[in-house]
């Protein structure tokens, strides 16, 4: 809980992880150049004084991942989002198991999501079924760029895709967050292309797809699409620290979020380890559009309440005190998609 | 390539003769600006600007044809047994997308063989997890499908379309929203009759009208402004939705550009002396001192 100004906000921090990089855990050269990656972000995204060393970056471990979400950072609950890259990490890079355990030792605080890849085929299958029946959990994480073998990325309208949120649909797994990656086969298209999420959100309304980053470098097309299917959420993983920054390009991809989708479907995360979410929590709470930027609207406090936690609360039905809860608003100016406009926006 | 590109590229250039790994300071200097000028045509397919402005370019390195004794300070043109030109391109990450990162250094190999008086050419691209794969298609000259194999369906050409036209299209909305911005009376719902000759001249006007040309649409003045890839008209009440598209989209390619130059700077610690400013979505933190005012919530 965060409390400015004599308002309290519930905070959900919708995208943690519990990652090892370090060179004993590297396979390759890719695990060194995959951590520096994200390392550079935090680096060229941070204030000076949320700088972590290169060590600190490399592993963090449970005991330290409680203090930096719930003793320091204000949250009230935080959500697990693993991911593999087994191809460069020896025992892969989310620490699954680790993460696992301590969402189970901390049922109020913490969800672990699940993750799965469709390029596994029946065997993946047999396995999301055996995991589920373990661990229970109501989400995956889907990295498309992953490497497996040859392949270096797949489609979510992939045929075999499907399979798997055919299942998802069966066992209850109703949130589905999507990474996108630098990576596709073939090679030939955008791999940052957000238009299978667009087919698999109209073939599976019961499901809600949670892109994370909003769609970036992308945020055009996802706006459009997430515009259009209303099961379609944006995750702010890696856009919260812009601002810092870069204030004016932040306040631009709040806005147009607001715009295209409605203050409802907007999730807040620190990406954790990547930032911390102390900071960004103080800093959205205060942040506000800048004045001359008059195609938008001022930020309400309201519009923070939940982007800050009551929409991931409501996608994970995470118990919110009462008093804290707020109503949905009103469709966005731009609406839903209408199912004659659907063709158009696909063509696009 | 215009006017204001050249001297941009050229002040960099008289900044930072010193970088460059042939260290010979003005010696040799008129050869390697003929290889930084070749190269000032390739684009980052992604944010439609030139790389020698991006700062992707680590290094040249220009050795006279073996067997010739040349004075360095020769143009290159002048030595017609063919020089050796050894360029290092970089990226701000491991993990640019590897198509991306293939054209942009096939198309600098391209640019470099079609030089005057260059003999062998030889491009690599440093420090990218595909480095391996594309270094050696590049030195074979393999091609996309011989560089990349199964992964590799037909052609990259259109991925450089798609942004070709997003390149067009934030375009459009910067010269539009900027006449918005400037008469507070004019209606978004109106834009949609504005021609290019109502436009004032300067750097929007003439990014717009390049990325017309390249996306092959007329640049007529009585010809309009807000239109899509093909060149077609919204009908009125479709403007205001067309503009709102067209903005989210020169959002992201303004984001997407500083956020990729200043990943570079932190990436590699110097490399902003190599890079040309980007006016356009630049923030105090890119060096320009903007101040920040925000809103009043009423």
């Amino acid at each position: 809980m965060y409390t400015k100004d004599g308002e309290k906000y519930f905070i959900v921090d919708a995208h943690v992880a519990l990652w090892d990089a370090r060179p004993e855990n590297q396979r390759n050269i890719h695990g060194k150049q995959f951590i520096d990656c994200f390392y550079d972000y935090h680096r060229n995204l941070s204030p000076d004084e949320e700088l972590w060393p290169y060590e600190d970056y490399l592993y963090q471990g449970g005991e330290r991942l409680m203090k930096d979400l719930f003793e320091d950072g204000y949250v009230d609950h935080a959500i697990f989002q693993p991911a593999y890259l087994s191809e460069f990490y020896k025992r892969n890079f989310g620490q699954t198991e680790e993460a696992y355990g301590l969402a189970t030792e901390h049922p109020d605080k913490l969800t672990y999501n699940h993750r799965f890849d469709p390029r596994d085929g029946e065997n993946g299958l047999e396995r999301l079924r055996a995991d589920h029946e373990r661990m229970g959990f109501r989400g995956v994480k889907l990295y498309t760029a992953e490497w497996n073998g040859e392949s270096r990325g797949y489609k979510l309208s992939d045929p075999w895709t499907y399979r798997y949120f055919e299942v998802c649909r069966e066992l209850g797994i109703k949130n589905i967050h999507i990474h996108k990656g630098p990576t596709i086969r073939p090679l030939d298209r955008d791999a940052f292309d957000v238009a299978d999420v667009d087919h698999c959100a109209s073939d599976f309304t019961d499901l809600t797809f949670v892109v994370e980053h909003v769609g970036l470098p992308r945020l055009e097309d996802f706006c459009w699409i997430a515009n259009q299917e209303p099961n379609v959420h944006g995750g702010l993983a890696v856009a919260m620290p812009f601002m810092h920054t870069r204030p004016r390009y932040f306040a631009q991809i709040i806005g147009e979020l607001i715009y295209w989708i409605g203050e409802d479907r907007i999730e807040f995360s620190s990406d954790y380890a990547l930032w911390t979410p102390r900071w960004l929590v103080e800093r959205f709470v205060d942040f506000q559009i800048p004045e001359d930027m008059t195609e938008y609207a001022p930020l309400t406090v309201a519009q923070k309440k939940k982007i800050l936690g009551l929409n991931a609360a409501k996608l994970y039905d995470i118990p919110v005190p009462e008093e804290l809860r707020l109503p949905d608003a009103d469709e966005t100016e731009t609406g839903p998609r209408q199912p004659e406009r659907a063709d158009l926006g696909a063509q696009q | 390539m215009t006017a204001t590109r050249t001297e941009a590229a050229a002040g960099v250039m008289a900044a930072r003769g010193e970088d460059v790994r042939q260290g010979g300071g003005r010696e040799g200097g008129g050869r390697e600006e003929d290889v930084r000028e070749a190269l000032s045509v390739v684009l980052d397919p992604e944010l439609d600007e030139p790389i020698t402005d991006l700062g992707f370019v680590r290094s040249i390195e220009v050795s006279p044809a073996a067997g010739t004794d040349a004075d360095p300070d020769d143009r290159l043109d002048t030595h017609a047994a063919g020089a050796l030109v050894v360029v290092h391109l970089r990226l701000p990450t491991s993990f640019c997308s590897p198509n991306f990162a293939y054209l942009m250094a096939s198309d600098s190999k391209d640019a470099l063989s079609a030089l005057p008086g260059v003999g062998r050419v030889v491009v690599e691209l440093d420090d990218h997890h595909d480095s391996d794969l594309i270094n050696a298609g590049l030195a074979a000259d393999a091609g996309y499908r011989g560089t990349f194999g199964h992964e590799a369906e037909e052609s990259l050409d259109e991925l450089r379309w798609i942004f070709r036209r997003k390149a067009h299209t934030a375009a459009m909305e910067r010269c539009l929203t900027a006449l918005l911005r400037a008469d507070r009376s004019l209606a978004e719902s109106a834009v949609g009759t504005v021609r290019l000759q109502d436009l004032p001249a300067g750097r929007e006007k003439d990014a717009l009208l390049r990325r017309r040309v390249t996306i092959g649409l007329p640049t007529e003045p009585r010809d309009l402004v807000l239109v899509d890839e093909a060149g077609c008209p919204y009908p009125p009440e479709a403007v205001p939705m067309a503009l709102r598209r067209a903005r989210s989209t020169r959002i992201s390619v303004d984001g997407n550009a500083h956020f990729c130059r200043g990943l570079l700077r932190t990436r590699y610690a110097g490399a902003g002396a190599d890079q040309v400013d980007r006016p356009e979505g630049a923030e105090p933190s890119d060096h320009h001192l903007l101040p920040l005012i925000v809103k009043e919530i009423h």
